[in-house]
Order: structure tokens, then C-alpha cells, then sequence
């Protein structure tokens, strides 16, 4: 697909091309937009205060590139909030933003509130579990919003896929991006496999296309995202950024059943708003993985067609070695 | 005349510092994270040596450098730079680059690999610019800033001594920072060896009594060396380091290697005490079988300057104004390779350890500021001249 070709091209980049955070705060100040971070928290104590003190050094004290930074808790019961407040963090129990719309424990639900808290013209969102936090995983993310006003939602993506010489190495997605989102994006919106790692939970994007979009509460947050954006916008208003390695604690195969479970819900629910239900599109036999040639990257394809057999019982020779009546 | 800096007033400053140091908390311990989080075992700092060199660029020093022995280096331009302060701390750690460096910050402490000797030390002498400027202090004299490779172990300061052996700029007194523990106050090195001795047993002696190995060899060494008799007075210890041998349960192994410091406060004691350990391994060379060797990779001449050195008493008062209590040790690090250049200079911790139970992995947050504010007040003593011996 030459539309995957062009995007990959033109919007996906390195964290490395934004490494002057000078320029960045320059072009936002040109520009007159604000910036706020948001890290959604529950029971995040080991790896909070690291995050907190690094980007507040570096992205706000260092160079004035974050405006606002808070933390937004769905309940913890550990001393995450404590630890983000000991290091200057606003902190912020997500039931007691907009109170009169309830409270739902769930990271999209902390994510939704961020949008009314925060005052931002573009709001990043860092998880707070990364080991090994450093200031590109916000450089990277706000670098092609800053750059590139077409683009509205800038996706991170780690460890870029590298080729093999027995073929390609799995795009570094996760193993429920390439066990369940790639091949129902390769079944049904095949323009969006283009997006390395759709489930990575660091995004920076427009208050605009914020306050357009409805917000699963749980797992589905981000699948519904990248739907209904690229529903509204198309591919174009997607930019992705490779930030290296991402160190995290790994979940369990039952956490990933359960998620799985709630980005299917997202995506069937999305098929039906769009009023593809009895229209859907010709299913696609082409899959589609990505591989990196230095900082270029490509789509792999593959065909792949699931033919069927009938059952045995219908083929005639069959029937006849086991005595059975002819049809 | 010591310009307008006169001692009281800088006692009174450097409680105003501990106080104004504490809005810049969050770029100190920001550089203890970056830093402490690239592995630098020794004779492999290149990473952290490029952070550093970032750090210096982004603070707009002079003459930035990484220099033949890997050290980075910079100058902070006095006023009138007609005298040069240097401030040290050792860049490597005794952490294999394999083992995880990822480091936690909580209320209270930060902790990981290598944080107190010496993630904390260079990063507080990384963050020394900014907090200078923050605190808005111009010093009359260059303040030299050299993160220093090849410190520990094998590595026998090599850096800091290529430095100073090399360095056009003439070193007027120094300071060198620990990340532990905060009072530390070293302005005297001890005499100092350290050796390794491999001891190996011939297959022939290995099946003698179907138990004798290198391990049974080397502990008949370290009993002897143990023996040595060592006076209290001046201060003299032997201490065993590490001792690696064998791979299982059921074999002899052919050979041990037992890695050991002398260290002595008295002139000539150290080489006495050496003297009694070649004995100890010629006798066990006259054992058939066995062969005893030893490798000496470092060794210091004791010395330093006097207790009321301006320098010492001004570190005193300026603990005594922050409520620090001195903690007086005679070093074996980079002090060494200053007092024997005649180069007056102290050590100093930044912080209390952690109470976890290795006292490298863990620093506690509080103090990280008590400490920056005395080592400012010491760089505005000596830069005043109050500390001239």
C-alpha cells in the first residue's frame, strides 16, 4: 500500500531529531500553545518518584517545555500519591475531578478527567511503570505535534523491528498487539498496521481530538482511540516516534486474556458505530508486519489464505471405505 | 585581603543555601538518576563521561574535555581566575555493567546499584554549575570539575593521577565528593597496598589426602597473615577484600586468588607488614606443589595536612554551622593522588546511607542538600583565601 509507504515516511521518527529540547520550547513558545503531562497512576510507588523528579528537571525546571504536570490516581493503596507529592507533583484523586459524573476505576477513565484538570493545548500521557524513564519519552512524543501541525495523535513505539536473516523479527509490539490488534487491523483497517505498537500507553495529542473522542475506561482506551481518530482524520493525523527501550514489569498471561477481552469489546463496538456491521469490507488475506533498514522503515506483507477441507464424511471414497450409504 | 568573604559571613550563607538548595532538589537527584542509571565499572565510563560532557555543554563551561584517560573535565571561568579549585569525584563503581542499574526514588531515599559511591558524588559535582547560578555566586577563581575514570580496584586512580600529571592548570586545593556518608572529613591518606596473591596446587598435591586444594593452601596463608602482628598505634589493619576459588562441591580446585588491602597511618609500616607476607609465601613456595604469587596493584605513601590546616578548621566550622558531625577518616582514594602532588585538599560525604543492608545500594534525600550547602561554603572559603595553609 503506497498510503502506508508515504506515512511511514513522513511521519514516523526518532526520538533522536527532537534531542535539542531548546528548539522545542522555542517553537512552542512561537506557536503560543501549552504543554501538560499527565502520568495515571494506581499503586505506582517504585517507579513514580523517579519519573516525577526527572521530567520535572529536565522538562520543566531545566527547559520550560511542560507547563503543567500532574498526577492523576485511580485509588491508590500504596504511597504513590505521597511520593508524587513529596516531589512537587500535583496530584490528583480521579474521583474528585468532575464529581458529578462518578467515578469509574480505570486508566482511560484517568486519562478522560485529565482532559477537564488540565489546561494544556496538548496533553501527553506517560504510564508510570517505565524502569528506565528519561525526558524522550515526552521529547518524542510532543516533537512532531510541535513540527508538524497536521498531525494530531503521536503514538511511541520501542525497540524498533529489526530484520533478521531468517526473516523479521516480530515488530516489537507486545504480545497482544501481535497476537489480537495487528491481524484484526490487517483483517479490517489494513492502513493502521502501519502503527508499530498501537497499545503503547505513551501518547501526546491535540486537546481538540481529546475533547472529540469518547474514552473506553479500561483496556480498550487505546484501540478506540486510534479507531475513532482514524475514523475522523485518517492516517495522516498519526505521527509515531521510536524511543528506544522501554523497561516495564511484564504481565501475566491472564492480565493479557483480560485486556484482550476489553480491546475486542472496544473494536466490535467501534465496528458497530461505524455502521460496518453488514458492511463489512472484503476481508484482507494480506498480513502486514514492519521492518526497520536503518531509520527507514517498510511493510512486510504476506499472504495468507485459510483454505478449508469439508468433512470427511462427504467425500465419497470415504463413505465407501467405511460402508457408509452414498449421499 | 580574603575579599568580603570573611568566615562568619559564610557561615551564615551556607545555612541560607541548605535552605534555597532545597527548590533545586529535583535537578540533583534528576542527575543521580541519569547518571546512576549508566553502567560504569571500572575502565568502562565512556557513557557516563558523555552524560557528563552534555551536562557541562548544557551549563555553558570552558574548555570541555574528554581526555586520553577517559576523564571529563571542564571550567567553570572565575571572576579573575588567579587560582583554581578543583572539585573530583571518581565516575566508576565496583557494578558490572550486566547487573541491573535501574534506580529507585521514594520519599525518603533514592537506591540502586552504586548510587552512594559514587553516582551521588559526580552528580552533585555535575549539578554544581546550575546550583552555583541558581544561587546566583560568581567565584573569583576557576572552579576545575573532573569526573574521574579508573578509581577503584585495578584502576588505582589512574584518571585523577593523569589528570594532575597533565593538567596545564596549576591545582591550588581541591575537594574531592563521596556520595557517603555526610560529615566524612578526610584531609590525610593512609599508607596503603593493595595486592592480590594467587596460589595454586600442582594435580600431584591435589590428591594428597584427597582434600587438598587451593583453598586448603590459601587458608594456610591467610591464617599466617592473619598472625602478623600489626600495632593499634598509628592505626594499622589488614584487610581480607575477597577470596575466589573453585566451581563446585567435589574437586579440589587447582588454584585461589585472595584480593586484600595493608593499610597504615605510620611511614614504612606497610612495607614491613609486605615484607612479612613474601616471607609467609616463600615458605609455602618451599612446600612442593605449591606456588604463591603476589601482584601488587596499588600502593600509597601515607601523608596529608595537618589537623588545623585552614582548610580542615574551615570544613569544621562550616559541618558545625550545618549541624553535620565530622566524621574524621584518613582516605585511600582520589585525596591520595592529590597529597602526593602537595596538593591541599579534603574529601567530603553528601549524605547518610540508606539503612538497607548494602550501604552502596541506598541513599537517603534529605541530607543530599545539607551536603551540597557545605561544599559550597567550602569552595567560597577557599576561594576567599580563608583556606590558604
Amino acid at each position: 500500500m503506497d498510503s502506508i509507504n508515504k506515512w511511514l515516511s513522513e511521519n514516523t521518527f526518532h526520538h533522536g531529531q527532537f534531542w535539542d529540547i531548546l528548539k522545542l520550547v522555542e517553537i512552542k513558545r512561537q506557536k503560543g500553545l501549552k504543554i501538560s503531562l499527565c502520568i495515571p497512576t494506581l499503586n505506582e510507588e517504585k517507579t513514580i518518584g523517579k519519573e516525577i523528579v526527572v521530567f520535572k528537571s529536565e522538562l520543566m525546571d531545566r527547559y520550560p517545555l511542560i507547563d503543567e504536570f500532574a498526577v492523576i490516581d485511580s485509588g491508590s493503596t500504596d504511597r504513590t500519591m505521597e511520593v508524587s507529592r513529596s516531589y512537587g507533583a500535583d496530584t490528583y484523586f480521579s474521583g474528585d475531578i468532575l464529581p458529578e459524573h462518578g467515578f469509574k476505576r480505570g486508566k482511560g477513565e484517568n486519562l478522560w478527567k485529565a482532559i477537564h484538570q488540565l489546561k494544556g493545548d496538548i496533553i501527553v500521557y506517560v504510564d508510570a511503570d517505565i524502569k528506565n524513564i528519561h525526558p524522550r519519552f515526552v521529547t518524542g512524543l510532543v516533537g512532531p505535534l510541535l513540527w508538524k501541525d497536521s498531525i494530531q495523535y503521536v503514538k511511541a513505539f520501542y525497540d524498533r523491528p529489526l530484520a533478521f536473516s531468517q526473516g523479521i523479527r516480530p515488530s516489537g509490539g507486545g504480545r497482544v498487539t501481535e497476537i489480537l490488534v495487528r491481524p484484526l487491523f490487517s483483517l479490517f483497517f489494513p492502513e493502521l498496521t502501519a502503527l508499530i505498537q498501537p497499545l503503547s500507553g505513551e501518547y501526546a495529542v491535540r486537546r481538540e481530538v481529546l475533547e472529540a473522542m469518547p474514552f473506553p475506561i479500561g483496556y480498550g482506551v487505546e484501540t478506540s482511540h486510534i479507531l475513532d481518530v482514524y475514523h475522523k482524520w485518517g492516517l495522516g493525523a498519526f505521527g509515531q516516534t521510536d524511543l528506544d527501550q522501554r523497561v516495564h514489569r511484564n504481565q501475566s498471561t491472564l492480565s493479557l486474556g483480560k485486556m484482550s477481552f476489553g480491546i475486542l469489546q472496544s473494536f466490535l463496538r467501534r465496528i458497530e458505530s461505524f455502521g460496518m456491521v453488514d458492511k463489512l469490507p472484503e476481508m484482507s488475506n494480506i498480513f502486514r508486519q514492519f521492518q526497520a533498514h536503518e531509520s527507514r522503515y517498510e511493510q512486510v506483507t504476506q499472504e495468507i489464505i485459510e483454505e478449508e477441507r469439508p468433512p470427511m464424511s462427504s467425500i465419497p471414497q470415504y463413505r465407501a471405505l467405511r460402508g457408509l450409504p452414498p449421499l | 585581603m580574603p575579599e568580603q568573604h570573611d568566615l562568619t559571613r559564610i557561615l551564615d550563607d551556607v545555612v541560607r543555601y541548605r535552605k534555597r538548595t532545597r527548590e533545586l532538589r529535583e535537578l540533583v537527584l534528576a542527575n543521580v538518576v541519569m547518571i546512576g542509571e549508566i553502567p560504569s565499572p571500572t575502565f568502562g565510563e565512556a557513557g557516563r563521561m558523555d552524560f557528563l560532557r552534555n551536562r557541562f555543554t548544557e551549563s555553558g563551561l570552558e574548555s570541555i574535555s574528554i581526555d586520553e584517560a577517559g576523564n571529563c573535565t571542564a571550567v567553570l571561568p572565575g571572576s579573575k581566575g588567579e587560582r583554581n579549585i578543583l572539585v573530583a569525584a571518581h565516575a566508576d563503581t565496583v557494578y558490572d555493567a550486566t547487573v541491573d542499574h535501574t534506580l529507585y526514588v521514594s520519599e525518603d531515599r533514592i537506591s540502586g546499584a552504586g548510587v552512594a559511591d559514587n553516582s551521588l558524588g559526580l552528580a552533585v559535582m555535575a549539578s554544581l554549575p546550575i546550583v552555583l547560578e541558581k544561587l546566583k555566586i560568581k567565584l573569583n577563581s576557576n572552579l576545575v570539575l573532573v569526573g574521574s575514570t579508573r578509581s577503584l580496584g585495578r584502576g588505582d586512580l589512574a584518571g585523577l593521577r593523569f589528570f594532575l600529571d597533565n593538567s596545564k592548570l596549576p591545582i591550588n586545593s581541591a575537594i574531592c565528593l563521596e556520595g557517603v556518608h555526610i560529615g566524612r572529613l578526610s584531609y590525610s591518606c593512609l599508607g596503603m597496598l593493595r595486592a592480590e596473591i594467587t596460589c595454586t596446587v600442582s594435580p600431584d598435591r591435589q590428591g594428597d589426602g584427597e582434600s587438598f586444594g587451593a583453598i586448603a593452601a590459601m587458608n594456610r596463608i591467610v591464617g599466617k597473615m592473619l598472625a602478623i602482628r600489626i600495632p593499634q598505634h598509628p592505626r594499622t589493619s589488614i584487610i581480607m577484600g575477597s577470596l575466589n576459588a573453585g566451581k563446585g562441591y567435589k574437586a579440589p580446585p587447582p588454584s585461589a586468588v585472595l584480593r586484600f588491602e595493608v593499610r597504615s597511618e605510620q611511614l614504612g609500616m606497610v612495607g614491613e607488614i609486605l615484607n612479612e607476607i613474601e616471607l609467609i609465601l616463600a615458605e609455602m613456595n618451599s612446600d612442593p606443589g605449591i606456588n604463591a604469587t603476589i601482584q601488587i596493584l596499588a600502593r600509597r605513601r601515607p601523608g596529608g595536612i595537618p589537623f588545623k590546616h585552614p582548610l580542615v578548621q574551615c570544613a569544621r566550622s562550616i559541618m558545625d554551622k550545618l549541624d553535620i558531625h565530622p566524621l574524621v577518616a584518613p582516605s585511600v582514594g582520589e585525596l591520595s593522588a592529590l597529597i602526593a602532588r602537595g596538593i591541599p585538599g579534603v574529601t567530603l560525604g553528601i549524605t547518610q546511607a540508606g539503612d538497607d543492608d548494602d550501604s552502596a545500594s541506598s541513599v537517603m534525600v534529605k541530607p543530599i542538600m545539607t551536603g551540597i550547602a557545605q561544599v559550597i561554603g567550602m569552595l567560597q572559603a577557599i576561594d576567599g583565601g580563608l583556606c590558604d595553609g
